[in-house]
């Protein structure tokens, strides 16, 4: 079992009051697809955040379990936590623009990720990335090897940010709305380049996104997630059948072009949705 | 009076050395909604910042109601042809109250009962009152959009322009907000054009539909067209394609990927 996550808490403090943001998450991955849902402020990149070690000093998290691999992520070091991140477990965010740094080239970037954890020469390190960028199906990867963000388009900064999240090898690839900033052609070229790098190398991905038809494209299974909490786990073909009020409501308030309808239905929110159900 | 609300002819978009909108032609009925969709790049929101008066640098012809306008508006057009942006976060003054947000339109149109009419706009967009001196980042993104478009209407506009008037939301206050731009056009007998890169946001509200692809627009059809089919551009088949694979439910998870090789 790569994740191993069991009662996660997450709570901030503002002006003295205390406010929990991810209540009581349960969830385990294996190498396997997990597709991530809900809508802003539901938790979801909170909790994979909490996975790597990576919120804010003000966060208060707690778990009974909450394991990358062997690693205790609540006791570890900085120094372990530093090479699992980027190493075992690749990160790719939601908008190029702002996860690559703009004063550096492409190239130089995705080199110094591989030579953080791979530790090779620089001539090593050029060939690796030049390999990876390929493997990213970009045409001419000198060139964009060359070239500063800001001169290559947003789904080709997405292809050479996934290429930098593999370099080391991970084991996880964890995608936050790795397609959002992105238009419908390039996301559906991105989604599945992800998929096949995931398949092909064998590894576990965690793909964190608002959009459930599209998760459920391609992801094994989803969680549905809703004020901090995991509404409801089903495997991604079952998403259809869905059973909880919220999954529903969700899939059937967006509008379609094939079925059209002269209104949306609302999602009508039950308060019965943000008690804590024992899991 | 005319019962064409819009036209816009050969219109032409330049920054310094590049033509972003090359001859765009399109007309709107009063009372119909006419969506612009394409990707990012191609044009579409370029188009409604000329047509809303926003850039002032075009070239063509851009007609409200059968009126030519100029390049630099009156005041009055302001009052008649209002915009909502994608962004509520960016929209909004972040220092300023909903009311003075909301009065402040009315005060530079000289409208009077600026009470009543906040108090107006406010319910006709289904917020409280206890919203009316709040600031922005004191409500959610939908209840900020909501108040854009509560500014957008309150000095009684023929038509509004929406780009993205979604995008930044999330599905189920997505649905809200298109039931209300529904009902608002109804009530008021509104001229929308909507902007979107999102065909079933489009299709949802539109009942004809012009795509756009680097600065032309490729094709024009109506919804029912689109729906079926029956549309002759590339482009748009490759909108309508992704559109639809995404609505359809998976027999298996990632059959797509796998049914679709190669990009």
């Amino acid at each position: 079992m790569l994740v191993d996550i069991q009662n996660l808490r997450i709570a901030f403090t503002s002006r003295g009051k205390r406010f929990e943001a991810v209540r009581g998450i349960s969830l385990t991955l294996g190498r396997e697809k997990l597709g991530i849902v809900g809508e802003s402020g539901s938790g979801k990149s909170l909790t994979a955040r909490a996975l790597m070690k990576l919120l804010p000093k003000t966060a208060q998290v707690s778990a009974d379990t909450l394991r990358y691999d062997d690693v205790d992520v609540l006791k570890a070091s900085e120094r372990q936590m530093r090479r699992i991140r980027g190493g075992r477990v690749g990160f790719v965010l939601q908008d190029p623009k702002y996860s690559l740094n703009p004063v550096k080239t492409i190239g130089s970037q995705i080199d110094e990720a591989w030579r953080e954890h791979k530790r090779g020469s620089a001539r090593q390190a050029k060939q690796a990335t030049l390999d990876l960028l390929d493997q990213v199906l970009i045409r001419d990867p000198k060139k964009v090897y060359a070239s500063y963000p800001h001169e290559v388009s947003g789904g080709m900064g997405q292809r050479a940010m996934i290429a930098m999240a593999l370099a080391p090898n991970p084991e996880l690839l964890i995608a936050d709305e790795p397609t959002s900033a992105l238009d419908a052609t390039v996301q559906a070229e991105i989604l599945r380049l992800i998929n096949d790098l995931v398949e092909k190398r064998g590894m576990g991905l965690i793909l964190i996104s608002h959009d459930l038809p599209l998760v459920s494209h391609f992801c094994d299974r989803v969680c549905v997630m809703y004020s901090g909490q995991i509404m409801e786990e089903m495997a991604a073909s079952d998403l259809m059948n869905a059973r909880h009020p919220y999954t529903r409501g969700l899939l059937n308030c967006m509008p379609s072009l094939m079925h059209p309808r002269d209104r949306l239905p609302v999602l009508a929110r039950e308060d019965i949705w943000l008690e804590e159900t024992a899991r | 009076m005319s019962d064409r609300m819009i036209e816009v002819a050969d219109l032409r978009i330049s920054f310094s050395s590049a033509e972003v909108v090359k001859g765009v032609a399109f007309e709107v009925a009063r009372g119909e909604t006419f969506g612009i969709v394409g990707e990012s790049g191609s044009g579409k929101s370029t188009v409604l910042r000329a047509m809303s008066g926003l850039n002032e640098s075009w070239d063509g012809r851009i007609l409200f109601n059968g009126e030519a306008v100029p390049k630099r508006r009156s005041r009055e057009f302001f009052r008649k042809v209002q915009m909502v942006f994608q962004d509520p976060f960016g929209s909004l003054h972040p220092r300023q109250t909903i009311d003075r947000i909301l009065s402040e339109i009315l005060l530079v149109n000289r409208i009077g009962e600026i009470d009543r009419r906040i108090n107006k706009a406010l319910s006709d967009v289904a917020l409280p009152q206890t919203a009316r001196f709040r600031y922005p980042h004191q409500l959610s993104g939908g209840q900020r959009q909501r108040v854009a478009i509560a500014r957008a209407l309150i000095a009684e506009p023929k038509v509004l322009l929406l780009d993205e008037p979604t995008s930044a939301l999330d599905v189920s206050v997505q649905a809200e907000v298109l039931n209300l731009l529904a009902d608002l056009r109804e009530e008021h007998g509104l001229t929308y054009v909507m902007v979107s890169h999102n065909l079933a946001v489009i299709s949802h509200l539109c009942a004809r539909v012009g795509v756009m692809q680097n600065g032309l627009m490729v094709e024009q059809t109506s919804v029912e067209d689109l729906r079926a089919g029956n549309v002759s551009h590339p482009h748009t088949q490759e909108l309508r394609r992704l559109s639809v694979e995404l609505e359809d439910v998976p027999a298996e998870p990632s059959s797509v990927s796998q049914a679709k090789p190669g990009a």
